[in-house]
Formats: C-alpha cells, sequence, structure tokens
C-alpha cells in the first residue's frame, strides 16, 4: 500500500457470516429445505406468511446450531428466545424475520485459523445465533419482479466475530476455516455457489501519525459470496479508506459512525449506499409464537458428545502419530470423513503411510474429477486396508494395485477378486519367478558384467534387470522376491 | 316434538342421534331462519349453505350406518370470520382480506368439525377482532337481536347476535381482550375464553397472539362444556398450545363445586358501577351462597380502576393491554402489504413502498390504522423500554395478583361489562370510550385464566344483564361448573331475544 512513510496502519476487519444449516425440514415448518427446484414449491402456509399460520420450531436446526457453537467453543445458553425483526421487504412474506436479538443460542468462543505460513491465527466469536432466511426476487423481467419462496424459512447460523482480522488474506482464510468447520461437522453443505455461505466484513483502519492514533468509519459490506470477493473486497477498503482520510481530515469514526458500501463484482469497488432513516430500526420484540429455547446440560452434553476430534488437532495427531507431512496431512483434515477413512483403514490393520498414498494418488484424482470429497469417491476403509496390506505381502505390485483401484473406483468389487479378474496377482510360483530371473540375466550379459564387477553402474545395471523381470511378468513377479532370488543368482 | 331451533346443542345432538330429527332437518331449519331474520340482524358475513346440507347429509348417512357421530354430530354452529377455512372466505370484516380464500383450515375448526358439527357459516366481527360493538366491521352492522337500535358488542358480535336470536346452536368467537365474553354478555348468551393455549390458535388470523384465544359461545354452561371439550387440546401446529390434558368439561359440568369459595372482586364492585350490573352480580352471588358456596372480598390492586376529577375511568389493565396487543397487532398485520395476497391498490404506483403504503391504506380501516400506529410507536427504538417492557412488567403484576387470589379462592365473580348494549353509532366518535368497554374483561386475557360471561337477566329495559366468573389457569372444569350453579340458581331460562323466537 502506498503511505506516507510517517503513518502506520492497522485494518481491523471483523465479519458476520451466514451459513444456511442442512437440515431436512425448515426452521419453522415442515417443508422441505431445498433450494433449486421450480419457484414456490416447498412452500406452507406458515413459510408463505398466510394469514393464521404459526411457526413451530425445528429441533435439528438447533442441534446443528448448538454443534457449530461447541466445536466453536462457545457457551450455549440456557435460555435463549426469539425476537421478531421487522422490515418490508417482498422476499419476506411476514414483513418481519425470526430471529433472536439480545439472547442468541450461542455465545463466546475463537476459532483457530490456519495461515497460508503454517502460523495459526485465533479469531474470537461473539456470538452464533439462528434465524430464519428469506426467499429470492428474481428480477428477470424489467417491469416487474418474481418472488421464489422455496428458500424463505431456510434455517440461517449467524456467526459474529471479534474485530480480530488485520488483513485480506485473515478475512479469506477465516471465512475458509469456518467453512471447512462447518462441512466438518456435517451442519451445512457451505456450498458457496448455492450460496449457502455469505459474508458481511465490516472493516476501518487504525492509522498512528505522529502519535496520534486516528480511525476511520466503520464499513459494512453486506452479501458477499464468494472467497475471492471477500478478499478483493476488504483488500479495496484497506487502500480506498487510507486514500479517503489522507484527502478528507474528516473522514474519521468520531464525524461518520458506521456506513454501509456494495461491492461491485464487476469493478471491485465498493459503492456508498445510503440507507433510509427508518430501515435502521428493525422494532426488535420477543416473538408470542414461540417458547423460548431452554437447552440443560444433558441436551448440550448430548451434542458436545457429537462433534468428536476437530480439523486442527487431527490435523496436527497425523503428523505425529502417522508421520504424515504437513502437505499430506492438510489434504486428509479438508473434510471428516476423508480423514475416518484413514483411520479407519490403519484401525484394520494397514499402514498409515500406504494408505495415504492410495487416498492422495488415485482416489484424490477422481475425487478432484468428480468435484467430491475423497469419501465420497466410493472406497471402504476396508478396502483400502485389504488394498495396502496387499501391497505390503507383495501380493500386488504398485503399479498392480493402480489399475484394481481405477477398476474398483468404476466397476465396484473388492480388491482381491478384482486383482484375479484382472489377473493382476503376483506369481508366488517360485519355478515361474526363476524362469523370469534366468530369462533375464541371460538375455542381458553385459549388465551381469557390469554389476559382478561391482562399477559405479551397479545400482543402476540392478535397476534395468529388475525392470526386465517385472516386464517378461506382466507386472506379476512380486518384486521382493524377484529382487533377492536375482541377487543370490548374481553371487552364485 | 321440540322445534330443532328451540333445542339447546346438547338437547338437539341427542335428538339427532337418537333419530327424531335429522341432520338435515336441523340445518335446514337454521338455514331457513338465517334466510328469514338475518337480513335485519346481519350476523353472517358468509353462509355455507350447500356445504352444511352435504356435511349434514353425511352426519345422517352414518347414523344410518351405525356410525357412532361425534359429541356434536349433527348440530349446527357458527364460526366467526377470523378463522381459516379451505372452504370460502376468510375476511377478518376487513376490505384487505375481503376476497382473501385460505388454503387451508383452522385446527379447532377441523376440531370442530370432526367432532360432528355442522358449519353454517362465517360471523361479522370487528375488522381484525379490534372493536367492542362490531362496527368496525368494513363488510356490514350487526344489530343487537334484542333491540335492533343497538350494537351486539364485539369483536365477535355476530357469533353473540347469532347464539341469541337463534341462527346457530352455538357458535366458536376469539377472545383477545373480551371479544367472547363482552358480546355474550350485550347479547344475552354465555361466552367462554379458554386459559391461554388450552385451543390451538393454528388458522385463527392473529391480532394479539400472546392475548387471542378461540372459545365457544352458546345458550348455556352445559352447551359452551361441550363445544369447548370439542376444541380444546394441544396442537403440533401451535407451539403456544399447551400439553395439558383435557377433561369431559360436558360430563362434569352438572356436578356442582363442594365447598366452592367465590372471591367477590373489590376493584370491580365499585361505587361507578352501574346499579343494575352491580345488582347482578350480587344476584348471581346469592345463587352460588344458596348453593352452598362461601363469599369472601378479594383485592386485585393492578387490576383497579381509578376515576378522575371529571369522571372518566381509567386502569393499568386497559393501558397495558393496549400496548401489548397494538405492539403485537403492529407486527401481525405487517404482512398484508398488496405484494403477495389480499387488497392491491388498483392505482399505478411508481414503486413497492408506494405499493405497500397504498395498499394498506385502502385496506385497512380506521380503528386497524390507529392500532398499528400505536403498536409501531410502543415498540420504536427509545420508546420500547419505557412503553412495551413497562407494559410487559405490569401484565406481569396483573397476573401475580391473580395467582394470590386462586390461592385464596375457587373462581371469582365480577361484571362482565360496565354498561348494557349501548346504541349503535354512541360511541364511534371517541375510541377511549369504546376501550372502556372492556375494563373488566382485559386483565384476565393479560393473566392468560380463563373466564365465562353469563346472562342474568333483563334490565329494567329488557336489555341483557351478564356476569363474568374466573378462575386459575387450566382450571376450566371447575369454571363451568362453578357457572352451571349460578345458571340453575337463576332458574335455567335461557333469555330468547324478540328477534330469536319463533314465529307462531
Ligand atoms: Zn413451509
Amino acid at each position: 500500500m502506498t503511505t506516507t512513510t510517517a503513518d502506520k496502519i492497522t485494518p481491523i476487519i471483523g465479519m458476520e457470516i451466514h451459513v444456511e444449516l442442512d437440515t431436512a425440514t425448515k426452521m419453522f415448518c415442515r417443508c422441505r429445505n431445498r433450494f433449486g427446484d421450480p419457484p414456490n414449491t416447498n412452500v406452507c402456509p406458515v413459510c408463505l406468511g398466510l394469514p393464521g399460520a404459526l411457526p413451530v420450531m425445528n429441533r435439528q436446526a438447533v442441534e446443528f446450531s448448538m454443534k457449530a457453537g461447541l466445536a466453536l467453543g462457545c457457551t450455549v445458553s440456557a435460555f435463549s428466545k426469539w425476537d421478531r425483526k421487522s422490515y418490508y421487504y417482498p422476499d419476506l412474506p411476514k414483513n418481519y424475520q425470526i430471529s433472536q436479538y439480545d439472547l442468541p443460542l450461542n455465545v463466546g468462543g475463537a476459532i483457530e485459523v490456519p495461515l497460508a505460513d503454517g502460523q495459526v491465527k485465533r479469531v474470537g466469536i461473539i456470538r452464533a445465533h439462528l434465524e430464519e432466511d428469506a426467499g429470492k426476487n428474481l428480477h428477470d423481467d424489467p417491469t416487474s419482479t418474481k418472488v421464489d419462496l422455496n428458500r424463505a424459512g431456510t434455517p440461517l447460523l449467524e456467526i459474529v466475530s471479534q474485530p480480530d482480522m488485520h488483513s485480506a488474506e485473515e478475512a479469506g482464510a477465516y471465512g475458509r476455516a469456518m467453512q471447512r468447520l462447518v462441512r466438518w461437522l456435517s451442519v451445512s453443505q457451505a456450498n458457496m455457489q448455492m450460496g449457502h455461505m455469505r459474508f458481511e466484513p465490516n472493516i476501518n483502519l487504525h492509522i498512528e501519525r505522529e502519535g496520534a492514533l486516528y480511525k476511520t468509519p466503520i464499513v459494512e459490506v453486506k452479501n458477499l459470496n464468494s472467497f475471492r470477493s471477500l478478499e478483493r473486497c476488504v483488500e479495496f477498503e484497506i487502500q480506498r479508506q487510507y486514500a479517503q482520510w489522507r484527502q478528507d481530515p474528516n473522514y474519521t469514526l468520531e464525524k461518520l459512525g458506521k456506513e454501509n458500501r456494495g461491492f461491485d463484482d464487476v469493478t471491485g469497488k465498493t459503492v456508498f449506499q445510503r440507507e433510509k432513516e427508518e430501515a435502521h430500526d428493525y422494532r426488535y420484540f420477543p416473538d408470542p409464537d414461540l417458547m423460548p429455547v431452554v437447552v440443560d446440560e444433558a441436551w448440550s452434553g448430548r451434542i458436545a458428545a457429537q462433534i468428536g476430534e476437530l480439523p486442527l488437532p487431527r490435523r496436527a495427531r497425523y503428523m505425529q502419530q502417522y508421520a504424515l507431512s504437513f502437505k499430506e496431512a492438510d489434504a486428509l483434515t479438508q473434510d471428516a470423513p476423508s480423514g475416518n477413512l484413514l483411520d479407519e483403514a490403519v484401525a484394520a490393520g494397514a499402514t498409515a503411510k500406504r494408505v495415504t498414498n492410495l487416498l492422495l494418488g488415485r482416489i484424490a484424482a477422481t475425487a478432484n474429477e468428480r468435484g467430491c470429497c475423497l469419501a465420497e469417491v466410493g472406497i471402504t476403509a476396508g478396502q483400502l486396508a485389504e488394498l495396502a496390506k496387499m501391497m505390503d505381502a507383495g501380493t500386488v505390485s504398485a503399479s498392480a494395485a493402480d489399475r484394481v483401484l481405477v477398476e474398483m473406483i468404476e466397476k465396484g468389487g473388492e480388491p482381491l477378486t478384482t486383482a484375479k479378474a484382472l489377473n493382476l496377482l503376483a506369481v508366488t510360483d517360485t519355478a515361474q519367478l526363476e524362469a523370469w530371473v534366468d530369462q533375464a540375466i541371460t538375455a542381458n550379459p553385459e549388465i551381469v558384467a557390469q554389476i559382478r564387477a561391482g562399477d559405479k553402474k551397479a545400482d543402476k545395471a540392478r535397476g534395468f534387470l529388475m525392470g526386465q523381470i517385472m516386464k517378461l511378468s506382466a507386472g506379476k513377479a512380486p518384486p521382493a522376491q524377484a529382487k533377492a532370488m536375482l541377487e543370490r543368482k548374481l553371487i552364485g | 316434538m321440540t322445534a330443532p331451533r328451540e333445542m339447546s346443542a346438547l338437547a338437539l345432538r341427542d335428538a339427532i342421534a337418537a333419530g327424531q330429527v335429522s341432520a338435515a332437518e336441523a340445518t335446514r331449519a337454521y338455514l331457513d331462519a338465517i334466510e328469514r331474520q338475518d337480513g335485519a340482524i346481519r350476523a353472517y358475513t358468509q353462509v355455507f349453505a350447500d356445504r352444511a346440507m352435504e356435511r349434514a347429509a353425511q352426519i345422517d348417512a352414518a347414523r344410518a350406518a351405525g356410525k357412532p357421530l361425534g359429541p356434536l354430530g349433527g348440530v349446527p354452529v357458527s364460526i366467526k370470520d377470523n378463522m381459516c377455512t379451505a372452504w370460502g372466505k376468510t375476511t377478518c370484516a376487513s376490505k384487505i382480506l375481503e376476497n382473501f380464500h385460505a388454503p387451508y383450515t383452522a385446527t379447532a375448526v377441523q376440531k370442530l368439525e370432526a367432532a360432528g358439527a355442522v358449519i353454517l357459516g362465517k360471523t361479522n366481527m370487528d375488522e381484525f377482532a379490534m372493536g367492542s360493538s362490531t362496527e368496525n366491521s368494513a363488510l356490514q352492522k350487526t344489530a343487537n337481536p334484542w333491540d335492533l337500535a343497538r350494537v351486539p358488542g364485539g369483536s365477535s358480535g355476530g357469533a353473540a347476535a347469532g347464539v341469541s336470536a337463534r341462527l346457530c346452536a352455538a357458535a366458536l368467537g376469539s377472545d383477545t381482550g373480551g371479544s367472547i365474553r363482552q358480546p355474550a354478555a350485550l347479547c344475552g348468551c354465555v361466552g367462554l375464553k379458554p386459559t391461554y393455549g388450552r385451543v390451538s390458535r393454528y388458522g385463527l388470523v392473529a391480532f394479539a397472539s400472546s392475548l387471542d384465544q378461540i372459545g365457544p359461545l352458546a345458550r348455556n354452561v352445559p352447551d359452551a362444556a361441550l363445544m369447548l371439550s370439542a376444541i380444546a387440546g394441544h396442537d403440533g401446529h401451535d407451539s403456544t398450545s399447551a400439553d395439558t390434558p383435557v377433561a369431559d368439561y360436558a360430563a362434569t359440568v352438572e356436578r356442582p363445586v363442594e365447598g366452592l369459595r367465590v372471591g367477590l372482586v373489590k376493584e370491580f364492585i365499585s361505587d361507578q358501577l352501574n346499579g343494575e350490573i352491580r345488582a347482578a352480580v350480587e344476584k348471581a352471588a346469592k345463587c352460588l351462597t344458596d348453593a352452598g358456596a362461601t363469599l369472601v372480598e378479594i383485592s386485585l390492586p393492578h387490576s383497579r380502576i381509578d376515576v378522575g376529577a371529571d369522571g372518566t375511568l381509567s386502569s393499568y389493565a386497559v393501558a397495558c393491554y393496549y400496548i401489548v396487543a397494538t405492539a403485537e397487532a403492529s407486527s401481525n398485520l405487517a404482512r398484508y402489504d398488496g405484494a403477495h395476497y389480499g387488497h392491491r391498490t388498483p392505482k399505478t404506483v411508481g414503486d413497492i413502498i408506494e405499493l405497500y403504503s397504498q395498499s394498506r391504506a385502502e385496506g385497512f380501516g380506521d380503528e386497524v390504522k390507529r392500532r398499528i400506529m400505536l403498536g409501531t410507536y410502543a415498540l420504536s427504538s427509545g420508546y420500547y423500554d419505557a412503553h412495551y417492557l413497562k407494559a410487559l412488567k405490569v401484565r406481569r403484576l396483573i397476573a401475580e395478583d391473580f395467582r394470590a387470589a386462586f390461592g385464596q379462592v375457587d373462581v371469582l365473580l365480577g361484571p362482565t361489562s360496565p354498561e348494557v348494549a349501548f346504541r349503535a353509532g354512541a360511541k364511534t366518535a371517541d375510541p377511549l370510550t369504546m376501550y372502556l368497554s372492556d375494563i373488566y374483561t382485559i386483565s384476565v386475557n393479560l393473566a392468560g385464566i380463563p373466564a365465562i360471561s353469563l346472562p342474568v337477566g333483563l334490565n329494567s329495559t329488557g336489555l341483557p344483564l351478564a356476569v363474568q366468573l374466573l378462575a386459575g389457569i387450566f382450571e376450566e372444569e371447575k369454571l363451568l361448573r362453578a357457572a352451571r350453579m349460578v345458571e340453575r340458581g337463576l332458574g335455567s331460562q335461557e333469555l330468547v331475544p324478540p328477534a330469536g323466537r319463533e314465529e307462531k
């Protein structure tokens, strides 16, 4: 950034993240919680806001929120309640949104955010409360607006962070860590394209000049729905606020307070948004249609027991217990089910290294093609363990194992039967093995001479002979056994 | 044999079950009476004649097949026009919902039909149940069957006039601040507001969610008990409906309460109370003491009524009510915006805000607008603490008074309305005077307790007089039995207005 040398600038960034929860039904009715169906098909009197309809709390949504809250180290409130937030908008059929105002479900907490340089940044969580989402306005016709209420009433977890972030990179990393966590907990699909996560950063600068501290107005930007937009928006604001403050000494928090700006993805710039005065008064009051949420220790304890190991502790464990590299451990802790495959295969007697290679090789490549996670490729932990053990025992070579895996991914089937069917099992018949070894020796007298002479090229020559044996056997010679036999014959 | 319209709901139910009269005959008798007499009374906003006859035929077919008919088998009833039905319209007597067809049926209405009742039609009311005379209906004015120049009370004025004029055997109304009891008192029938949560509110178009409750209007206490048993109970669609067992109120109503302790509410029996109404309360008290009850004077300090230097009345309860109820109403009625359903302005509008304001300006009547504005103000930032929060505190104090009282007595006795039916138009110019019509009924809704209004005779000019009995939370059974003790003491003589008498 362009600064005059005397200025020390600290960006102060906090964030609200809206996460759509992946519950079976909506927050206050029994409609299917699914977006993308033909407009206004997953609707009922409740989410249409018809006269006389009443909300009934979805317990699963509360439990998903508790799960996320507990994983963030929040305190689950023993008593929280529902409030109505009033504003008029066509996608909000009741013209009020059911939310939680002064007594949210989760309070306090923090998340460990891994940064690109391997450092971990701790970001405080102020609160995480539950509310209902609005519908969607469709502006596909210039003369009218159509409203799709399929999304109306979707459970939304709003996570409010402390202003603990100081750069666009940290803001992006925080968003990614939150995405990994909610996916890890299976409480949200957290698919950015589907709008499952939306970011609202608030940004200002603390500028130190000649011993004095200046603060720029806190800028809130709503509805960013990609990591790239988030990072570009924060970066732009940091630059813009500093430039504006240098131009206008009255551009300060004291003078202007907060302001709302919108981010334009095309230009990469934010633009000032004037809000109507009355829009600030949401006239919150307790929703008389709903009972308060009372959570006893038994209930929160049951949810806490479902959480299990979180991504960062698991990554550390993989590096320590399985001696995996940071990169390997990180790749296997993007979501819980993929890592579970490794743990379960190891528990079934396979070596961690072998399973990791299988997972991050052919399986990762397939997952990447399909755009799914490792576990969704369809290979089970039991199958992984069996294949890994076959490799250890020399029953299949590495190249044969890969072909077996490809076949299993495409057509299903168990490792041993697949290897048999493909005629890829290593040959354990000693006479056959001896014939291949002898043939390789006989056909390459100069190579054999080099080895026996023990010159510099001996290692390379051994490798060449092994290659010949594998070629003659079409990959079915068990490598360890063939190597031992070759050595015996070369000495003898 | 007695004509179907002369029979109580209970008697008619038994007569149909015994085959002495068919459901079709009973329904036809009521439909004919509506045809003949409702032009003058205008209790109904809609009559579902064909549907009612079909339902009656189904009941008769069920009887012919030897099937049970249900506790209200074949009994023709009416429902207030703020209960959603998947047939007909649900108007709330408002222009904004004048042509609204609900796609679903309210739980209480479903239960009523499941019990075998035949729904004749929907009754008139003050728009969105806001009012005490039914004069705030945007659709029509309803007359009091005792004197067509007078109001039936409100907001369930159509229901009370219909029951009183024998245009239905019983009715469902709704009570937010007295909307069942006050019109029952003014029309000379029985009106019961159950405990908050006793009856599901699902499908009842909300006015003030924490106060609204559906309840029966009937010719006598046993009929009210029968209706309550049919509609009460937990509903998975209403989080505020209670999961408390429902008694068979009709089965126990004839059993007097032994050693009944009755509290006379000191604050309600002041010198300002109309002499005839005071006498009515004393008459009811005597019925109870004659039946073995003991009388105690009870004080409800936070329900007291103050008299200003100029003679105007005021009460904490009324003040508290008009903050809580209007705050909730301002939010509940926000959905009527012309964008999704209901009245949309036919005028060309510049933007969505103009569509909202123009549609609402055209669709809502003055009283509804007044209350939306009051409630919006009470919830506004900077006023919330001084108004809404303070009202909630007063509400708790009022409820505490009742809790303490029901530690000492079984039921409380007092007037229902400060006066008998007044002339149409007498109070329309002064909303505050109109608000005072509910001065004795409002604290019951704030406390969530059940209460019943029952007629005790006529005043000197031939208009019905009534008293109110109140009981603790979920004490409907005791309340109904005590009310029946008064009714018996009076001689069980039903009051039939000139407009309700069968012409010979
Ligand atoms: Zn729905």
